[in-house]
């Protein structure tokens, strides 16, 4: 039996992403020199390759750019830094003593010892099992993104006749695509009263086509023996579920999902990170540490990001904490925990450190549509923190900072974060 | 001309090809599907059943714990996963205790080894997760669970390295009696054979009508509805969670699989086609609701995917196997449903001895052995790993990231004796898209490298044969073709 | 006198923006909250504009070209312009911010890689 390869490293990244990408640039900055970055494609960029359609980087760079422009500012400063990636290679488990074993085709099985670990394995698409959708199980159904995926990076059609389940963005992108590309998108059907994609992408990407949205819709029966024939679409109530006698019948041969996003925390398990039910990513707290000391997660593996840029500036921190735990600058400390109000679903982080004199940002998703609200932050009646907005909706993740002036002032119960209605 | 031809590629059929492969004899098993086990031995509860539930003194009762018996032996010999992992019959009211009184009796009578009758304490302390409303329960020790597929896969293997040839899609449209034998018109033109065997499980009492022109058995088609959750640590549950059998079954289940998910239902519905596989929404909220009774804190929430499975229920409720009444070189086995799978290896054994007999074939000197799968990838420690990769460096690469399925386990898969042709017969036989993500991200990878080994285009690729394609055309294609609607 | 309803794209409120029209002359805008939404609805009614991605073969690669007009285009040019992408036949290597289609379909808007095969 062959002796296992070990290798020493001060930080060791699972995935390169944006997030992973991200926090090695942190780090390096940080003057952290041995960092590798484990990336099981054959690139890096992760799900930024096939997302070919603009609108990445307003925030960041100020400009509007398309996904593998996002990704290639990254790749390429990373390159100017001389940082290790190591591309087609697969993670194949974290441990909680931070060794990291991967293998890929030149190198075999290596083992990381790694004295920080940041995770940024991105997140994964649910599939219609996890639905439920009865029917048959024929080829023709696909998430939103493996479609995107043969269409952007492998230049291949997945049908003709498309329906849409699920009204995120991707879903949305995708019905533009496919049209395009010579498909009928013949509609988009969103279980819930609200869409959760923006408004830019339902107007560009549904109505400049003609495509109906048929909101609280979903699909109820799926047809065809062997490839995809049709699809039963019938209206919901507010249980959400089917009203008999609202059935419409769509002929296609192809149906997408778009019906949420979760992030692939199998390796985080693996390790014994605490995850979260509602974020279905870690419990971590404002360092993005996570319940194993030295591992930290950053991007979509932790919760689901609207926007890249928002997923990068999280991750640099990432990287910065990392390494700031490397040079044993990151002390353990009591921690204050942050707790959903009314209103409020999956606040990150889920705890402050007691007697941090730095300003924390907490976001989360509104349970519901709420317009003229206000989010506030309160701590044993105390309020620390108000931002009033015209709108907030799940589809769009909301961010209020708390200041490090009203932090300070928390009590030893923690923060709470909840909606408040202007007319109540 | 065959000297044999037996039609259907189930658990049935293949263990039988493998049984005669040990026979001089030229034979060919025909399906209608693209792969083995395409009908209900895919898609059944996976259990090797102890034997209790068969009336003493039929064949049930008979095959069931002959084949029972020798499972332990040929999953070992043919490399499957199974596990002896115990059952328990659950007792809900004094009325199921009568019937698991019964059922003990009836076990005991059919020689099922230790049989136990436990109450609530011992219930809860062996599995934890049941409900607390069990008040007694059946205890059945020599339970066990297999890979059904798996099992049919691996006995195809061991029958085409010992010579059987194996042709899929080809759908037997008539039957006529020859001088030499018969002759079979399939969909992929005329077929001579001296004998033939009817494994065809659903169609097996069509088949017999198109062989006899007499149209006598009865084959209703029972359709099962299940739910698979993803695996867990720990398992809810380690035995397999009967209920009190009702007539139209053995009732539904809680069980582990061999792969460590969990597995919920069959539903027991009586429908017209026998090929409509569909789920229905009914059918899948009864399974949970019956299976609520069993594990009250069932959910849905970690389902990887609902499917169903058709089984072959005769009339009466019998086996029908042997020589075809009035019918030379003619045998058949007709009505095969639970306990199939588990008699599926006992009723091939016998029949093969009874065919040899009858038909005068000799043994062959030498069998081939079973080709026996390499060690799964995701099974092995992380130096069996090491040593993997460096023998396969396609072992280094990942294809499916939730089930842990390499690329060179994904290219054995296709160089099987009976190889993979589909992305669905690639997943059962590696479990690459098995898992969470449903072959989200698998299947496109899965999709090229079929391409690549069959040097087939990439459109021409399917999930499970037939026109069950995973791509219409090539992006210029396709524009293309929208240019000339305009 | 014609009215044009125009849900604004500019942030998640979604304002249902009304444009009355005299021929094609705009005589008054309602409905917005802010003056995103009023620019908007006005270019939308004149000439809406789109930004085009998409992605082209490239002889030797299995993974394609993505490009997208260097700015926005008429939105009544985008199918003409999939179809002139349509007909393209690229060969390795394109650098990533190169034209790959000059001028699309008399745009004056040019086609650039987004990047480097």
């Amino acid at each position: 039996m062959s002796e296992l390869r070990v290798e020493r490293r001060d930080i060791v990244i699972v995935g390169g992403g944006p997030a992973g990408l991200a926090a090695a640039i942190a780090a390096h900055e940080a003057g952290i020199r041995s960092l590798t970055v484990l990336e099981r494609e054959a690139h890096a960029g992760g799900i930024l390759r096939q997302c070919v359609h603009n609108g990445f980087g307003l925030h960041r760079f100020g400009e509007e750019m398309t996904g593998p422009e996002y990704a290639q500012r990254d790749i390429d400063r990373a390159a100017e830094l001389g940082i290790d990636i190591r591309c087609d290679t697969t993670v194949l488990s974290v441990e909680n003593n931070r060794r990291v074993t991967c293998v890929s085709p030149t190198e075999g099985l290596t083992v990381f010892e790694a004295g920080a670990v940041v995770l940024a394995m991105g997140c994964r698409e649910r599939p219609r099992g996890a639905l439920g959708t009865p029917g048959t199980r024929c080829a023709g159904i696909y998430t939103a993104g493996a479609a995107q995926k043969l269409i952007n990076l492998e230049s291949m059609m997945p049908g003709r006749r498309v329906v849409i389940l699920g009204s995120g963005d991707i879903g949305l992108i995708m019905a533009r695509r496919m049209t395009l590309q010579g498909a009928k998108v013949l509609a988009c059907v969103e279980l819930m009263p609200y869409s959760s994609g923006l408004n830019r992408n339902i107007v560009q990407c549904l109505e400049d086509f003609g495509i109906p949205l048929y909101l609280s819709h979903t699909v109820t029966d799926i047809q065809g023996r062997e490839r995809l024939e049709g699809v039963t679409v019938a209206e919901v109530d507010a249980n959400r579920r089917s009203i008999p006698g609202t059935e419409m019948h769509f002929d296609c041969d192809t149906l997408l999902l778009s019906v949420g996003l979760i992030p692939e925390n199998e390796l985080s398990k693996g390790a014994g990170v605490s995850l979260s039910n509602l974020t279905s990513g870690a419990v971590m707290d404002d360092s993005l540490q996570t319940s194993v000391p030295g591992i930290f997660a950053c991007g979509n593996v932790l919760h689901v990001h609207d926007l890249v840029d928002f997923v990068s500036e999280e991750s640099f921190r990432a990287g910065q904490m990392a390494a700031a735990y490397v040079r044993g600058e990151l002390q353990p400390a009591e921690i204050l925990p942050v707790k959903d109000g009314p209103g409020v679903r999956g606040a990150v982080p889920q705890q402050v450190r007691k007697g941090l004199k730095e300003d924390v940002r907490i976001m989360f998703r509104p349970d519901a549509v709420y317009r003229n609200a206000s989010a506030v932050v309160v701590s044993g009646g105390k309020e620390l923190a108000r931002k009033r907005s015209l709108i907030f909706t799940p589809g769009e993740m909301a961010v209020i900072t708390v200041k490090a002036a009203q932090l300070l002032q928390a009590e030893d119960e923690g923060l709470t974060v909840r909606i408040e209605r202007k007319d109540a | 001309m065959q000297d044999i031809i037996i039609i259907g590629a189930g658990v049935v059929g293949c263990a039988l090809a493998r049984e005669l492969s040990f026979c001089e004899a030229d034979i060919t098993v025909v399906d209608m599907g693209s792969d083995a086990a395409e009908g209900a031995s895919k898609a059944n509860s996976g259990i090797v059943h102890a034997g209790f539930d068969a009336h003493p003194g039929t064949d049930k009762a008979r095959f069931n714990v002959m084949g029972a018996a020798m499972y332990p032996a040929l999953c070992a010999e043919l490399g499957v996963p199974y596990r002896q992992n115990g059952a328990m019959v659950l007792a809900f009211s004094e009325d199921d205790r009568a019937t698991i009184l019964r059922l003990k009796e009836q076990g005991e009578q059919n020689g099922v080894p230790g049989l136990r009758v436990i109450e609530r304490e011992e219930i809860r302390a062996l599995e934890p997760n049941v409900s607390p409303e069990a008040v007694c329960a059946l205890l059945a020790p020599t339970s066990g669970i297999v890979s059904p597929y798996e099992l049919t896969f691996a006995l195809a293997d061991h029958a085409a390295v010992n010579g059987v040839r194996f042709a899929f899609d080809t759908k037997v449209e008539s039957i006529r009696r020859t001088e030499e034998g018969w002759m079979l018109s399939t969909s992929r033109g005329d077929m001579a054979c001296r004998t033939l065997i009817n494994c065809a499980g659903v169609g097996s009492a069509e088949i017999h009508r198109m062989m006899t022109g007499r149209d006598e058995d009865r084959i209703i088609s029972r359709r099962g509805q299940y739910w698979i959750l993803d695996h867990a640590k720990p398992e809810p549950f380690t035995r397999t969670m009967f209920q009190c059998p009702t007539k139209m079954g053995k009732g539904v289940l809680v069980a582990p699989t061999v792969h460590g998910n969990v597995l919920l239902g069959p539903t027991a519905e009586d429908i017209d086609d026998p090929l409509d596989t569909a789920t229905t929404a009914k059918g899948l909220s009864d399974v949970l609701a019956a299976c609520r009774l069993t594990w009250p804190q069932v959910s849905t929430r970690s389902a990887v995917t609902n499917f169903s499975g058709i089984r072959a229920h005769e009339a009466r409720g019998e086996f029908i196997i042997g020589p075809v009444e009035g019918a030379k070189n003619a045998w058949e086995t007709v009505g095969i449903e639970s306990p199939g799978l588990t008699s599926a290896p006992a009723i091939a054994a016998e029949l093969a001895r009874a065919i040899a007999e009858a038909e005068g074939l000799k043994y062959k000197a030498d069998i081939v052995p079973a080709p026996k799968p390499p060690k799964p990838f995701n099974e092995m420690t992380p130096e069996e790993q090491a040593a993997a990769c460096a023998a396969d460096p396609l072992n280094g690469r990942l294809i499916c990231r939730c089930e842990v399925v390499t690329e060179a386990e994904i290219r054995a898969a296709i160089h099987r004796p009976v190889g993979a042709r589909s992305i669905d017969a690639i997943k059962r036989r590696t479990r690459a898209g098995m898992g969470r993500c449903q072959g989200g991200f698998c299947a496109p990878r899965v999709a090229e490298i079929l391409a690549e080994e069959l040097g087939l285009p990439i459109t021409a690729i399917t999930k499970n044969g037939g026109q069950s394609l995973m791509l219409t055309s090539t992006l210029a294609e396709a524009m293309k073709e929208a240019e000339s609607h305009e | 006198m014609t009215e044009r309803v125009i849900t604004c794209i500019n942030c998640p409120m979604g304002c249902r923006v009304t444009v009355r029209l005299e021929g094609s002359e705009i005589v008054d805008v309602s409905g917005y909250t802010c003056k995103r939404g009023d620019t908007y609805a006005r270019q939308e009614c004149v000439e809406p504009l789109r930004m085009v991605t998409a992605v082209i073969p490239v002889e030797g690669s299995v993974c394609p070209l993505s490009v997208k007009t260097a700015s926005p285009i008429p939105k009544a040019k985008i199918a003409e312009a999939m179809r002139a992408l349509g007909d393209l036949r690229l060969t390795a290597p394109i650098t990533a911010g190169t034209a790959v289609l000059k001028n699309v379909c008399g745009t004056g808007v040019d086609v650039i890689a987004t990047r480097t095969v």
